[in-house]
């Protein structure tokens, strides 16, 4: 009967994800774009417009990481030690261009801080794609636990999603801009955008190309009838919405670049869960082989469908209190 | 080269945990002063408050961020160096951890927003509520992962099935047994902990002769606190101990050095635990203090180290050292509190130079002894690092110990830059002091002038305020 508790879990689990990919995505972003002025009054700008938000962005790679050991034990106890040097690169990026938020602001030079700002936002969105990719192309288990090589995870493949992700969020970020700033950072995030957006069409392009032709498993689940007449508006969509992004670039219009993006950033999310339902961990454990019990499972459920719309209350509520654009030379807190 | 894995996860992970709760000890306190700043601030509308509540606040965004950092770290270590230890006990510890997420990180990385962002933008009662929230996601936080930690010392309220542990009662997996002691005594450690700090930059104004207004308020709102809390700790810590003795009886006798359990323990000033020749080198003791202290009878008895084999018994010297710090530090602090106080009482607070020299350089005190008091209750856990369900060498993850002594050399090498460039710039930023910036605010300016405040304010502030 509790077959559909790991199928909730996994939906609840997919949302954390895609809200850190998209949140953590444009503060990230602006990170990776930030070696492109050298102005750092400009600089200021960009930051400002995310600071209030970052903190609570990255929680959200938190409740994924946490979501998924409370909910999938067994799938955190392989994926950890399968991605053990991604991971920890990861997190100490992490380290750095968080605290860079605040260091940079009270140190006298910048220069140190705006270089672990962006090194640490663009490792830390590598090392996300890379963990992507390799889980994508399998990790190899027996009995339960990871039994592969430590540099498994290192394959062209995966080298591409983590570049891909580092486009994919410079796109995010520029979107951003464009939405939250005026005056030259806007004018040059317009530019980045358009250039993202084609950087990022290559890389899906070679993802859709490469997961079917080497994964049979992927390419069965596109290509196979039915599954073809359900799944062809996906790649169609994807089309739409990255003519759109474009044509709402150059017609300079303030928001629509940035939900574009994120639809665009859904899409292939999407694209991916469909080439690995229902394998949490490809190719072996599925959503059931992994569960918590369904009591600890219950449990959470309970809190988290009464906490989780609080919280999107609140967070819905800090955009919306700094709301407006940031303007070149305003100041900080 | 034979490198052991679990000896270099267990290093591991005892560096970036302790590492983090540098930050926790510092902010959990901090967010209720800055807190009760606000509080003072808009009940009496005077100014003193709303700049000491401002000049805290840069310190904590700065503590803040690198308590939030090494935080995300830790949640992933369990994953990364104890991958056994997610499945074992997974299904019970998991979710503390997922309510601690939807509970208090969200709410502190939220309102976290508006205390640093928002004062221009929200109407101060919001502003001091943000501050409030803040405060009580931190506590909220320490809530559910100490229920977390003190399951992993006092497991209740769960069945062990094929070796994996499954939730029974919730209640009773959250409130087990020494999770009421823990709690009051981090939270209360906590508090300690701010409170020498702020006690020390009061301290170093009034020598320096700076910002003596602010300092008087520091040091008074300080004193005030600490009077209570530091003699309440000696109280707390000692019910914790006891019920320790309940649960835990070997990792008191690590505690007090206690090898044989059929005679009356003596509590160790100072002693070498010898654990090949079981015997304590060199002791300075209270004949049957141990005694009294936990059986409140001198002749009582309790278990001693040699009851349990030696591969079941924790480290003993880093509990038995860890415990004395703590100690040392707990009845130092009782004294630089109560004599505080008494001058306060007399009228020489701020004249007696030679208690401001002391206290202005023990603002670290607090750090030590919560460090001191986890070593204590962390080793003295070992060999399990769940009691009596899982032992620490089982929970390890299937990675190679290079991998661990790589990542290990990483964090020490990242940690160490920006500990030391962290503990650089609130130094700094301790020296500028409090700044009048709000007086504009009093005066009823309008909120947006902020850059020129800044620019006034000298180039290093660049902007911050
Ligand atoms: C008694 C308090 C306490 C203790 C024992 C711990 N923490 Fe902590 N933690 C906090 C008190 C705290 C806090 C007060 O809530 C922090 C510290 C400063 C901060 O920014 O929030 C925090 C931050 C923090 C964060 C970042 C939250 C965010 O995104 O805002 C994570 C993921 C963790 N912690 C995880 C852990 C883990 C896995 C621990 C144990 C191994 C741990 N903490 C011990
Ligand atoms: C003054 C007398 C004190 C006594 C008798 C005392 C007692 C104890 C005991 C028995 C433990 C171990 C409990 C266990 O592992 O089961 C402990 C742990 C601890 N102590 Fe103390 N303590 C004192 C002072 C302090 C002070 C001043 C601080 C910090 C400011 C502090 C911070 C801690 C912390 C953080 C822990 C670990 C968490 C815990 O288990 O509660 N203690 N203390
Ligand atoms: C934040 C304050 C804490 C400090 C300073 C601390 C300190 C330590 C230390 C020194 C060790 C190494 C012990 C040894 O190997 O001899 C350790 C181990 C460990 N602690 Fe903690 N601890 C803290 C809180 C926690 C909490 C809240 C949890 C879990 C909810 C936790 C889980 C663990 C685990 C899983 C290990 C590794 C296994 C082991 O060595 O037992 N710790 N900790």
């Amino acid at each position: 009967m509790e077959w559909y508790l790991p199928v909730i879990w996994a939906a609840l689990i997919g949302t954390a994800v895609a809200m850190y990919v998209i949140l953590d995505g444009f503060d990230l972003g602006i990170g990776i774009l930030f070696p492109f002025t050298r102005n750092e009054s400009e600089r200021d700008q960009m930051m400002r417009s995310i600071a209030p938000f970052w903190d609570g962005n990255e929680t959200w790679l938190v409740l994924g990481g946490g979501g998924l050991w409370v909910a999938f034990p067994t799938a955190y106890a392989v994926i950890m030690p399968a991605f053990y040097l991604p991971v920890i690169v990861m997190l100490l990026a992490l380290v750095f261009r968080g605290v860079a938020f605040e260091f940079r602001l009270v140190s006298k030079s910048k220069t140190a801080w705006n270089f672990a700002f962006v090194a640490g936002s663009t490792l830390a969105a590598f090392s996300q794609g890379v963990i992507l990719g390799a889980l994508i192309q399998g990790v190899t288990v027996q009995n339960g636990a990871f039994a592969g090589g430590h540099f498994d995870w290192a394959t062209p493949f995966a080298l591409l999603c983590g570049f891909s992700l580092i486009a994919g969020y410079a796109l995010l970020g520029a979107a951003w801009l464009i939405m939250k700033t005026e005056g030259p950072v806007t004018e040059r995030a317009r530019g980045q955008a358009k250039i993202c957006l084609l950087l990022v069409l290559g890389c899906m392009g070679a993802v859709s190309l490469w997961t079917p032709l080497s994964i049979p498993r992927i390419a069965e689940r596109w290509f196979s009838s039915p599954n073809i007449f359900f799944l062809w508006p996906v790649p169609v969509l994807t089309a739409l919405v990255a003519f759109g992004l474009w044509r709402w670039i150059e017609a300079r219009r303030d928001v629509l670049p940035f939900v574009a993006s994120i639809a665009l950033f859904l899409l292939g999310y999407l694209g991916l869960v469909i080439s690995s339902y229902p394998y949490l961990v490809p190719p072996s454990l599925t959503v059931w082989d992994t569960a918590a019990v369904p009591a600890s499972q219950i449990f959470m459920l309970i809190g988290t469908l009464f906490l989780l719309p609080i919280v999107l209350g609140y967070v819905v509520f800090i955009y919306w209190l700094f709301r407006g654009k940031v303007r070149e030379g305003e100041s900080y807190h | 080269m034979d490198l052991d894995p679990v000896l270099l996860a267990r290093i591991q992970f005892a560096f970036t945990v302790t590492f983090h709760i540098i930050f926790p000890s510092f902010t959990i306190g901090l967010s209720a002063y800055i807190a009760t700043l606000g509080v003072m601030w808009l009940r009496t509308d005077e100014e003193r408050y709303h700049r000491l509540m401002r000049f805290w606040t840069k310190i904590f965004a700065v503590s803040f961020a690198m308590g939030v950092v090494s935080g995300i770290v830790l949640s992933y270590q369990f994953g990364t160096n104890w991958s056994r230890f997610s499945v074992v006990v997974g299904n019970v510890v998991g979710p503390l951890i997922g309510y601690e997420v939807l509970t208090a990180f969200f709410l502190e990385a939220t309102f976290l927003g508006i205390l640093l962002f928002g004062f221009d933008r929200v109407p101060p009662w919001l502003y001091v509520l943000a501050a409030g929230i803040v405060a009580a996601g931190t506590a909220m936080s320490a809530f559910w992962i100490l229920a977390a930690n003190s399951w992993m010392q006092t497991p209740a309220g769960h069945e062990i099935r094929g070796g994996i542990a499954y939730p029974a009662d919730w209640i009773g997996i959250i409130f087990n047994p020494s999770f009421p002691y823990r709690m009051a005594h981090m939270l209360n450690a906590a508090y300690l902990t701010t409170g020498f700090v702020v006690l020390a930059v009061g301290a170093r104004y009034l020598l320096a002769g700076k910002f003596t207004e602010d300092a008087r308020t520091m040091m008074r709102m300080a004193i005030g606190l600490l009077v209570i809390l530091a003699p309440l700790q000696l109280f707390i810590g000692d019910q914790h101990g006891l019920n320790t003795l309940k649960h835990q009886p070997i990792k008191v006798a690590a505690m007090e050095g206690h090898w044989d359990g059929s005679k009356p323990g003596d509590f160790h000033i100072f002693a070498w635990p010898d654990e090949k020749a079981e015997t304590n080198r060199f002791a300075i003791s209270i004949p049957r203090g141990s005694s009294l202290i936990l059986t409140h009878d001198p002749n009582g008895l309790f278990p001693g180290l040699k009851s349990v084999p030696a591969s079941e018994r924790p480290p003993v010297p880093s509990v038995f050292f860890a415990f004395r710090v703590m100690l040392g530090i707990g009845f130092f602090m009782i004294a630089a509190a109560l004599f505080g106080a008494w001058l306060w009482w007399r009228g020489r607070l701020f004249e007696t130079r030679w208690y401001l020299h002391i206290v202005s350089f023990t603002w670290w005190t607090g750090f030590i002894a919560v460090i001191a008091g986890w070593i204590v209750t962390e080793s003295g856990r070992q060999p399990w690092i769940a009691q009596g369900i899982l032992r620490t060498a089982d929970a390890i993850s299937p990675v190679p110990a290079t991998s661990i002594l790589g990542t290990l050399v990483l964090f020490v090498v990242c940690y160490g830059i920006v500990f030391s460039m962290g503990i650089y710039y609130i130094n700094r930023l301790i020296a500028q002091g409090p700044q009048g910036r709000a007086l504009e605010h009093a005066t009823g300016l309008p909120n947006r002038p902020i850059a020129a405040a800044g620019a006034a304010a000298g180039d290093a502030m660049s902007g911050r305020h």
